[in-house]
């Protein structure tokens, strides 16, 4: 089909596979564009909360008076004043809007105040006087499992169990690897604040403006707790500044919807940094207990394991957690024989959920050191001991699914290890480039350098039979005498560039330049959540099946108007164009006033539930994989870590926007770095006690190498474009390679990340 | 009290200022600027950076009355029309602006920097852009918007 090409060089150069600009670029660049804590109305009041300051207490009263009485203020409320079911939460309904007569963590919200300063706000909250009485906190995972403690929700802290048994459960194996691993909480530390606006409306609802991941589970979770139909809450997406999961679940929205119907006006609620940390929920931090045993040659015979996952106070997405930490508990190996348990529970530390990666993070720092672990057992190369156990397309999972596109876990790791090494550092002399940098803590002495590898696997999309779907409304038409298509959909942008391949795909599949995204609202039908790495599969798969069908009655009706056979048009670049005589007419032309406009609910193929006693069903849409080599510099004298190197192999099935996931990619592998060396929430009786970024660190440039990147497109035909998600994989292997860099630099065991600088001075 | 001051070329005034309000929080609410990021308002992320009498600070950390009579130059102030800034231009084609709420204390960093040193080398780079940000990119982009901009200008 050569016939049209140099009508089609435009919208193939903004097509799919292509790196246009976003289309909200320029506006980010010039301080225009609409963030959910920039947005401002007439008369508007400010929203503020009060957070319990104990991690477990009975409420013994609350009195609002004084706070009433402030000059400004224009309403105090607690959980009386929730007029719906005081309840709510993604997968269980166990978080109160307001606490009753309980606190369950510290910052729990228990009362809200509407005034006309955000400082009035502030201290009308110190007026609010709240009777405690201070319990004991439950702060193990294991001691839950155990049974002791205190049950915090009626079924007990157990929030979910997933066992996985395949093969045999007893065999035994020549060489045998043991290891206890945990991992840190980790905080998302998205740059955009916890914000939004709610505006009473004439019908007595509301409309939310606000920063999410997942408008309509948002929607339904507020019509909920106001007790209002749908069609009274109308929510908008604002400017969302990062996500990483933490807006899965509902911050302020339910609060400020509350004050905006209580007083009639609308008000806007911005959390401050410090709120932030108590404002949304975590990643799982985990107690890991991994054996291998495999033969002499080092190919793995079995793997058991018990994953404990604190999912603090309230349950949020702890389930689908520990069902993913549980499934891709062994990695991205073949394993004919699995003894998995993984459970969630319930405590009195910060509320846990979704965070990039979610689950399969942990797990894979697990089972990562067991395999350098393994290797050193064997006598083998970390590279050779992971290429004799790599999975491939055809490998059966410990959950019994096959997988049935391709699982390039080998090619990525050979790939990786004919990447070039970072230069010697010897002579370096440039303070810069060493640990400690600029704070002059070391020429060069004192420092060892150490090289770790990584692979991981992620499921992509919703799973365990969920009924995952996306819905997306096309209209094509034409507009001052261009043709010009309207892209309708629900689906969160949150900085990840859904936008720009939204545009891509309208480009590619009806040949149109100019495509216009609506601002995404609870208009049209759930797009689903933007994580899980689902949002182009999903939603790129909606809209192109939307294209798709606005494109067949297109071309229909041009076929009836210019006389020729339907199945030799098709459109490119703005003409209908047919594969014998080449181009017919203008789009425009055959447009002619005419619109078409289609809506679908596109869903991808069924997932089963996991067997409960087993663990056994085909329980993921598609699996991802990534691998990462780290080169580190450690100063053992100070214990401080320079990463200088972080290479990264990954398969992403089809590139819709190069430039994009090379950003995902670069992007998520900071976020593993992150947590392989810095980044903990530290928790103390259920206290955070580092809530801001003074203590809470996440990389800085001077903390990120140059990374080289290499990425395959190994189609999957189960996906849209044979795509593959990209967010999550590079941030689950980016940690353990570092860590086993480390490792390998020092000499020292490491079974905890964040690696701190006393795990490697020994003080 | 009352503050006047000169942003991005005007003069500006806002009535009713508490002493405790930051110049951030003047520009966001009470001047409709909110070009200028709120990201942790304690000094630490740079998403609030502007130019304070050509010097860039965290303006979380300037009191309102610490600008008074003072020129205020912010992200929104860098574009001449609609012709954007050649820093501005690169973070766009780089593809270094993903949410972006990182990206209008960085443009002001960048600026300033290619103001100073013309030709920055990457160590150079990465020390001037040291005390902002961001959490979706990697910085890698930001590394190579920096760098294109240098070329452009
Ligand atoms: S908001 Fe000013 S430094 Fe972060
Ligand atoms: S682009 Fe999101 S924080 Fe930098």
């Amino acid at each position: 089909m050569t016939i049209s090409t140099e009508t089609t060089s435009v919208t193939e150069a903004q097509g799919i596979g292509a790196s246009p600009v976003r289309p909200d670029g320029t506006m980010k660049v010039r301080g225009e564009f609409a963030y959910s804590s920039d947005l401002w109305h007439e008369d508007m009041l400010w929203g503020a909360t009060l957070r319990s300051p104990h991690p477990y207490a009975r409420i013994t009263g609350v009195d609002i008076a004084a706070a009433l009485a402030v000059p400004g203020v224009y309403a105090v409320l607690t959980h009386a004043d929730v007029p719906g079911v005081n309840r709510y939460g993604l997968e269980h309904p166990d978080q109160p809007v307001l606490a009753e007569d309980v606190v369950r963590y510290r910052g729990e919200p228990i009362a809200l105040v509407a005034a006309d300063h955000p400082e009035t706000a502030r201290r009308a909250l110190e007026r609010i006087e709240v009777g405690y009485e201070v319990l004991e906190p439950v702060t193990d995972s294991e001691a839950a499992v155990a049974g002791e403690g205190p049950a915090l929700h009626p079924g007990g802290n157990v929030v979910r169990h997933v066992p996985i048994r395949r093969g045999e459960q007893d065999v035994t194996a020549d060489v045998v690897v043991t290891g206890t691993y945990e991992v840190g909480m980790q905080d998302q530390a998205f740059l955009g604040p916890e914000s939004g606006l709610a505006v009473p409306a004439e019908d007595g609802g509301v409309d939310l403006y606000v920063a999410t991941q997942w408008l309509h589970v948002d929607q339904q979770q507020i019509v909920a707790a106001l007790g209002l139909p749908p069609e009274q809450v109308r929510l908008t997406l604002a400017g969302v500044g990062g996500a990483f999961g933490g807006r899965e679940d509902l911050s302020m929205q339910v609060h400020a919807s509350l004050l905006a119907l209580h007083t009639g006006k609308p008000v806007k609620m911005v959390y401050n940094r410090e709120e932030s940390f108590y404002g949304h929920v975590h990643r799982h931090p985990a107690r890991m207990y991994y054996e291998h045993g495999a033969d002499r040659d080092g190919r793995l015979v079995y793997v058991k394991a018990r994953i404990y996952l604190d999912g603090g106070a309230y349950a949020s997405s702890t389930s689908a957690v520990v069902g993913n930490a549980a499934t891709l508990g062994v990695g991205p190996y073949d394993v004919p024989n699995v003894t998995v348990d993984c459970w969630g529970t319930y405590s009195n530390n910060p509320p846990c959920g979704a965070m990039r990666g979610f689950g399969a993070v942990q797990a894979a720092f697990g089972y990562e050191s067991q395999m350098d672990r393994l290797a050193e057992a064997c006598g083998l190369d970390p590279v050779e001991v992971r290429l004799r156990n790599a999975m491939s397309e055809g490998t059966v999972m410990p959950t019994g699914q096959v997988v049935d596109s391709a699982a390039p876990v080998e090619e990525l790791l050979t790939r990786l290890r004919s990447m070039p090494l970072p230069e010697d550092r010897s002579g370096e002399l440039d303070l810069r480039r060493l640990p400690g940098g600029v704070s002059n803590t070391t020429h060069g002495e004192g420092v060892v350098r150490g090289v770790g590898y990584a692979v991981g696997i992620k499921n992509i999309c919703f799973s365990e039979g969920f009924d995952d779907y996306s819905t997306a409304r096309v209209r094509l038409e034409a507009v001052g005498g261009e043709p010009a298509a309207t892209v309708q959909t629900a689906a969160c942008e949150v900085g990840q560039g859904l936008v720009t391949i939204l545009q891509q795909i309208i480009r590619t599949e009806l040949g149109v330049e100019q495509v216009t995204i609506l601002p995404m609202d609870t208009s049209i039908g759930s797009a689903g959540s933007s994580s899980a790495s689902r949002q182009t599969y999903m939603t790129g798969g909606a809209v192109r099946a939307a294209a798709l069908k606005v494109r067949a009655a297109l071309v229909a009706h041009a076929a009836r108007t210019l006389g020729h056979e339907q199945a030799e048009l098709s459109v490119a670049g703005g003409k209908v164009v047919s594969r014998h005589d080449g181009v017919l007419a203008d789009l425009v032309d055959v447009l002619d006033g005419e619109a078409f406009d289609e809506t679908v609910e596109w869903r991808h193929r069924p997932t089963e539930a996991l067997d409960p006693e087993t663990g056994q069903g085909n329980a993921h849409v598609q699996y991802g994989f990534a691998a990462h080599r780290a080169a580190v510099d450690v100063d053992t004298e100070l214990g401080l870590v320079k990463v200088v190197a972080l290479d990264c192999v990954q398969d992403v099935g089809k590139a819709l926007n190069p430039q994009a996931v090379l950003g995902q990619i670069q992007g998520g592998s900071a976020q593993g770095l992150g947590l392989a060396v810095m980044e903990e929430i530290q928790t103390d009786g259920g206290v955070i006690r580092n809530p801001s970024f003074t203590d809470y660190l996440i990389p800085t440039v001077l903390d990120m190498p140059p990374m080289r990147i290499e990425v395959l497109e190994l189609a999957d035909p189960h996906a849209p474009y044979g795509l593959r998600g990209v967010g999550e994989p590079p941030t689950i292997s980016s940690t353990p390679a570092i860590v086993a860099a480390i490792r390998a630099a020092t000499g020292l065991a490491l079974d905890r990340v964040p690696v701190r600088p006393e795990h490697l001075t020994g003080t | 009290m009352r503050l006047n001051v000169t942003v991005n070329g005007e003069r500006r005034q806002a009535d009713d200022v508490w002493e405790g309000e930051s110049l951030l929080y003047v520009l966001r609410e009470r001047l409709g600027l909110p070009g200028s990021k709120n990201a942790c308002e304690q000094g630490e992320c740079g998403s609030c950076t502007v130019y304070l009498d050509d010097v860039p600070v965290c303006s979380c950390l300037v009191a309102a009355g610490q600008a008074e009579g003072r020129e205020v130059r912010t992200v929104e102030g860098l574009a001449d029309g609609d012709a954007l800034d050649p820093v501005q231009q690169s973070f766009v084609d780089a593809g270094a602006v993903q949410c972006g709420f990182c990206t209008p204390g960085l443009v002001v960093a960048a600026h300033d920097l290619l103001n100073r040193v013309p030709d920055p080398s990457d160590e150079e780079i990465r020390e001037a852009l040291a005390g902002n940000l961001c959490r979706c990119t990697g910085y890698e982009k930001i590394l190579d918007a920096v760098r294109l901009a240098a070329d452009a200008r």
